[in-house]
């Protein structure tokens, strides 16, 4: 193909901006060679092939809009006979693992209540979707619940942050949401529909709070919040406020943020104060390398964390740092009663890992959903609200569960302390 | 009248009668497509605002999503202190002016201070180029979203909830014409000349006499403020903020959408931005099908893969977008005033 | 004398933390210098590093026995860091390849188009990495496997110095000596030199621009392979983002010290981790990312050619 430009390939038709010159001699692309100048017009005489190809409309997107809008219209689910329930979770993205977890003890739930007659004589589809750890993305899925996939009630979503844009919707559709992980406390105040199955912050932090006075016989406190998770804001304030009232005395409060590696500055500061007792409501991918570097500068007090510590790479991370340490967490795997052994065997058996906490919240949320499906003995969402809020002593593996007049679950809380790497059971804590 | 308004008005006028007859049917029967709709043309307005910036005038700016969250923090706050005030004055929440009007006040408001902040960044900024440019407005878009993320008056770590108004089909299509008709219109004048000039050769620009500070600040600071809202309608349509919602993924995914369709091009900006929208929702329910094997289901969900190959590609293979061709070129803007 | 040491304290942890940016910032200095271009992707080949040691020590392990020594004694110290030195090499070799094919297929393609391009390329090819990274290896942080015992280091009192603080600074102040070594005494050190003057004239001298493009590339993505293995040795949870922040950092670092001034990374990467523990020490430390960008833009602001840098005249 002759050429037909007059000058050096500028592909777009565009002149080139030459970039990057701050002041600085003109290196690799300016100069005569490659340079600025670039003519669209074909030199003369010339038939242009590519001008006869530039300044068509591109088809391509045309055609990709046409492809994706009949995609976006096939209505996917068409079986009716199939009781639906919607699971929106975060699958991809940041929050994948928890995500995964999470999925994987609903799926066995769904499994276990299919292979025992399913639910009203009908077996229960779980319709998974994944909102990608992005903000925005649940509200979108709440929506195509209720409109395109018609389900009879929602179990979601993961963090509170995903849960407060979607309850809003559910609440204003009036389809029932329970949420058996979020613990943030204004999610059951947005309306009657939306329900939990976890215990809230406020029970957690007492729990901590107790613990360190009780059986640790803590007198002065620090603790070390990570400011950018609300969960840790929140979970900070109550330990402060139940522990001063009860005659402790918090000397100081520290920051962090989630995603630093070097908590060594902070850690100084811990070190001269010498605490009886370190709180650290956070993240296990901070509070790993904060028992660490911890134990690295000769701090000795034991640390007490949330559930937030709940996941196999502490230990992995923090090494012999972890042991002595303790924490609060929904679920033991350990434990040794015949229902939570039953669980943990057939979730080993079907994914080959052991579950941890948020796969067992999951599974019994999903259960406790469907349990409250079989006792309003119909797919009315206002029957399933009805029997959702009054759950009680619902048997789970992570405990009685009974559904309050908040529509919070009131349930048992378990703390473990680390001894050798692994978890050990010290007490079990019934509000 | 000439054509350039009447369009308007009459697209104006569409828009109304759309929302007022059709609103409330398509909200509650097609609530998914709905959501679909209103993200489209908030996805449209931050991209043609962006296209100001990054096609017309070739100033490589990766903050937009900071702009947004500025005019997003900006009408929830609006909204939740004063809409009580201005509801009650003109006849309560029930009443539609009411709200329509608390609605207006507060995406105007939030577009003006979004405008205020693009100025504070812009003028600083601008007179750095390329590489430079793009990190810095990187670092204005982090630097924003962590502010916000430290003000407690903001909601700090724990959300915003907005409550009051809500966005509807009149507003955010509305607002797509109006922003549409402004940076065309812009783009046909003697300012556009001067975006495209800036873009092309800016040391002749400055020895031609041009100011091309001015221009690059004016292109920067309208972009802001129909960044912010698209922030304001994003706010109210979501009633529920983040900080971590308007980080620089949220600025990559318009960043992508210029691109894809073609910078200096806002037919073919529009036009990605639509696909843009709908191609993950359509992969969501393409990953339903029967037709993938579950071990790729992942990656079809996996937006932000999927992105940056096609970021890639396109670079290498047609980097001029889908409409690149197309785009406002020095030839082409002359040509159009036949002279 | 408590204040002294809690000074010297910090001064030592900013170091070893600078250490690590310094590391990284080499590698952004010396691509801007031969190609004027910023290597977006350039911190996510640090990740890469962190990941090359964490899924290769496995394979070395009852070799070198990772993980079974408690402390340093003078019989085992030669046997420790000829193990950790080794993975350190091979994940420095690995890397190299990578950022050679990452030039090869996304960058070289595009050498004569506008630098646009080529930066959007770059975002490009750093958001595949890190979700490719996650989507394949999991996004949850791993634990990196103990290459060297860390523990405190004796006879230094008060003064709490890590073993792995310790290997990171001596470990860079090697590497910048070999750096520095090839850059002033080897022919291709005197090539990337001359490319970095005027490529032009480079290649009429007989120069193949391209392998000593390819060389740069591989010379800097090893020193960030480097520095994700000392960085893990010293906080061991690796996670696919975590070339985010420090790459950004690194960059500011480079800036600071006058893109394309290879002493100059050296030195902005030790003021910015010096600022950065300051600013932590001083009671802000959710400001401890944020000082990196206010530093950038100050610089940008007021002497944009860095500390080091020549001003140079545009030329039209």
């Amino acid at each position: 193909m002759v050429a037909c430009r007059a000058e050096i390939p500028c592909s777009t038709g565009v002149p080139p901006v030459v970039f990057g010159d701050m002041g600085v001699s003109p290196g690799y692309q300016s100069g005569s060679r490659a340079g600025r100048r670039c003519h669209s017009e074909p030199r003369a005489g010339r038939p242009c092939y590519r001008d006869s190809r530039a300044g068509r409309p591109c088809y391509m997107g045309v055609r990709f809009l046409f492809g994706a809008l009949v995609l976006l219209a096939f209505p996917i689910h068409t079986n009716l006979a199939q009781i639906k329930i919607g699971a929106v979770t975060c699958l991809t993205g940041a929050l994948s693992t928890f995500g995964v977890s999470s999925i994987q003890g609903a799926k066995l739930a769904v499994a276990d209540t299919n292979a025992a007659g399913g639910l009203l004589g009908q077996p229960v589809e779980l319709i998974v979707e994944d909102n990608g750890s992005r903000a925005g993305e649940a509200a979108t899925i709440t929506r195509k619940f209720i409109a395109q996939d018609k389900v009879v009630a929602i179990l979601g979503d993961l963090t509170s942050s995903a849960t407060m844009e979607a309850a809003p919707l559910a609440q204003a559709a009036k389809v029932p949401l329970l949420t058996p992980s979020a613990t943030n406390i204004a999610i059951t105040k947005i309306g009657d529909y939306i329900f939990r199955s976890c215990f809230i912050d406020a029970f957690t932090g007492k729990i901590i709070a107790r613990f360190a006075l009780d059986r640790l016989k803590a007198k002065q406190a620090i603790i070390l919040t990570d400011v950018k998770q609300d969960y840790s804001v929140g979970l900070s304030d109550v330990i402060r406020q139940y522990f001063t009232e009860n005659g402790g005395k918090i000397t100081n409060t520290i920051s962090y943020s989630s995603g630093d590696t070097d908590f060594r500055p902070q850690l100084t500061e811990v070190r001269i104060a010498r605490p009886d007792v370190v709180f650290l409501p956070g993240y296990y991918t901070e509070a790993a390398l904060i028992l660490l570097q911890a134990r690295q500068l000769g701090i000795v007090c034991p640390i007490v964390g949330g559930e937030g510590w709940d996941s196999p790479a502490l230990v992995q991370i923090a090494g012999k740092s972890a042991d002595g340490n303790y924490y609060t967490n929904h679920f033991s795997a350990a434990d040794p009663s015949p229902r939570v052994q039953k669980f943990v065997q057939t979730y080993y058996a079907k994914y080959n890992s052991l579950p941890d906490a948020l796969a067992a919240l999951w599974y019994d949320g999903a259960r406790l959903l469907f349990e409250a499906v079989q006792r309003a003995r119909s797919t009315d969402p206002a029957s399933i609200r009805d029997a959702l809020a009054s759950t009680r002593d619902f048997d789970g593996v992570t405990g009685r569960i009974s559904i309050d007049q908040n529509r919070n679950a009131s349930k048992p809380g378990v703390i473990l302390e680390i001894e050798n790497g692994e978890t050990k059971m010290v007490q079990e804590v019934t509000p | 009248m000439s054509r350039g308004p009447l369009s308007l008005i009459l697209a104006l006028a569409v828009c109304l009668v759309v929302s007022l007859f059709g609103e409330n049917f398509i909200a509650s029967k097609f609530a998914y497509y709905y959501d679909i709709l209103i993200t489209i043309g908030i996805n449209i307005i931050l991209a043609t605002s962006l296209n100001l910036v990054n096609g017309y005038t070739g100033q490589f700016s990766l903050g937009h999503a900071g702009f947004m969250a500025i005019g997003a923090y900006a009408s929830a706050s609006w909204s939740n202190h004063l809409d009580p005030i201005i509801l009650g004055m003109l006849g309560g929440p029930g009443n539609p002016l009411a709200t329509n009007v608390g609605l207006f006040v507060s995406m105007f408001f939030a577009g003006i201070l979004a405008a205020i902040a693009g100025f504070g960044v812009g003028v600083p900024s601008l007179r750095l180029k390329g590489d430079y440019l793009a990190i810095v407005t990187l670092g204005f878009g982090e630097i924003i979203r962590v502010a916000i993320l430290n003000t407690d008056f903001l909601g700090a770590s724990r959300r915003l909830s907005v409550t009051g108004s809500y966005t509807t089909l009149f507003w955010t299509y509305g607002s797509v014409v109006l922003c549409i008709y402004v940076v065309l219109g812009l783009v046909h004048s003697t300012y556009g000349r001067g975006f495209v000039t800036v873009r092309d050769d800016e040391v002749a620009a400055d020895a031609m006499g041009i100011n091309t500070t001015k221009y690059k600040v004016l292109a920067f600071v309208i972009a802001s403020f129909f960044a912010g809202i698209a922030g304001a309608l994003y706010a109210h349509f979501k009633a529920f903020l983040t900080p971590e919602g308007f980080n620089f993924f949220r600025s990559v995914d318009v960043v992508v959408i210029v691109i894809l369709g073609g910078m200096g091009s806002t037919v073919g900006v529009t036009v990605a931005a639509v696909l843009l929208t709908i191609l993950p929702e359509a992969l969501r329910a393409l990953a339903h099908t029967q037709f993938v094997p579950p071990a790729y289901q992942g990656l079809l969900e996996n937006r932000l893969i999927l992105y940056s190959l096609l970021l890639i590609v396109l670079m290498l293979t047609r980097p001029q977008g889908l409409f690149g061709d197309r785009g406002a070129s020095r030839k082409r803007l002359s040509r159009s005033r036949g002279d | 004398m408590d204040r002294l040491i809690e000074i010297l304290q910090q001064l030592v942890n900013g170091v070893s933390l600078g250490s690590i940016y310094a590391l990284i910032a080499l590698g952004y200095t010396m691509v801007y210098g031969v190609l004027r271009f910023i290597n977006f992707a350039h911190g996510d080949v640090y990740m890469l590093g962190a990941y090359a040691g964490y899924l290769l020590a496995p394979l070395f392990a009852h070799i070198f026995k990772f993980g079974e020594f408690d402390t340093f004694t003078p019989e085992n110290t030669l046997f420790i860091l000829s193990g950790a030195g080794l993975i350190m090499i091979l994940s420095m070799a690995i890397c190299a390849v990578i950022g050679v094919l990452i030039e090869r297929i996304a960058y070289r393609p595009l050498r004569e188009r506008p630098r646009l391009n080529v930066l959007i390329t770059a975002i490009g090819v750093s958001l595949f990495l890190q979700n490719m990274t996650q989507y394949r290896l999991g996004a949850n942080p791993k634990a990196f496997p103990q290459l060297i015992p860390v523990h405190v280091v004796e006879g230094l009192g008060n003064l709490t110095v890590l073993t792995s603080q310790l290997a990171i600074i001596i470990s860079t102040i090697i590497l910048l000596i070999v750096l520095r070594f090839i850059v002033m005494k080897t022919k291709i050190g005197l090539a990337m030199r001359a490319l970095s003057l005027n490529p032009t004239a480079c290649s009429i001298m007989g120069v193949n621009n391209d392998v000593v493009i390819s060389f740069t590339f591989a010379l800097g993505s090893a020193l960030a392979a480097a520095a994700g293995i000392l960085v893990s040795m010293d906080s061991p949870s690796i996670n696919p983002l975590m070339g985010n922040l420090p790459g950004i950092k690194a960059f500011v670092a480079a800036v600071l010290g006058g893109i394309g001034n290879i002493p100059g990374a050296a030195l902005g990467g030790l003021i910015i981790g010096i600022l950065e523990t300051l600013v932590i020490a001083i009671g802000f430390p959710q400001w401890r990312d944020g000082i990196a960008f206010a530093v950038l833009i100050v610089i940008l602001l007021f002497k944009p050619t860095g500390i080091l840098g020549r001003v140079e005249r545009e030329k039209v």
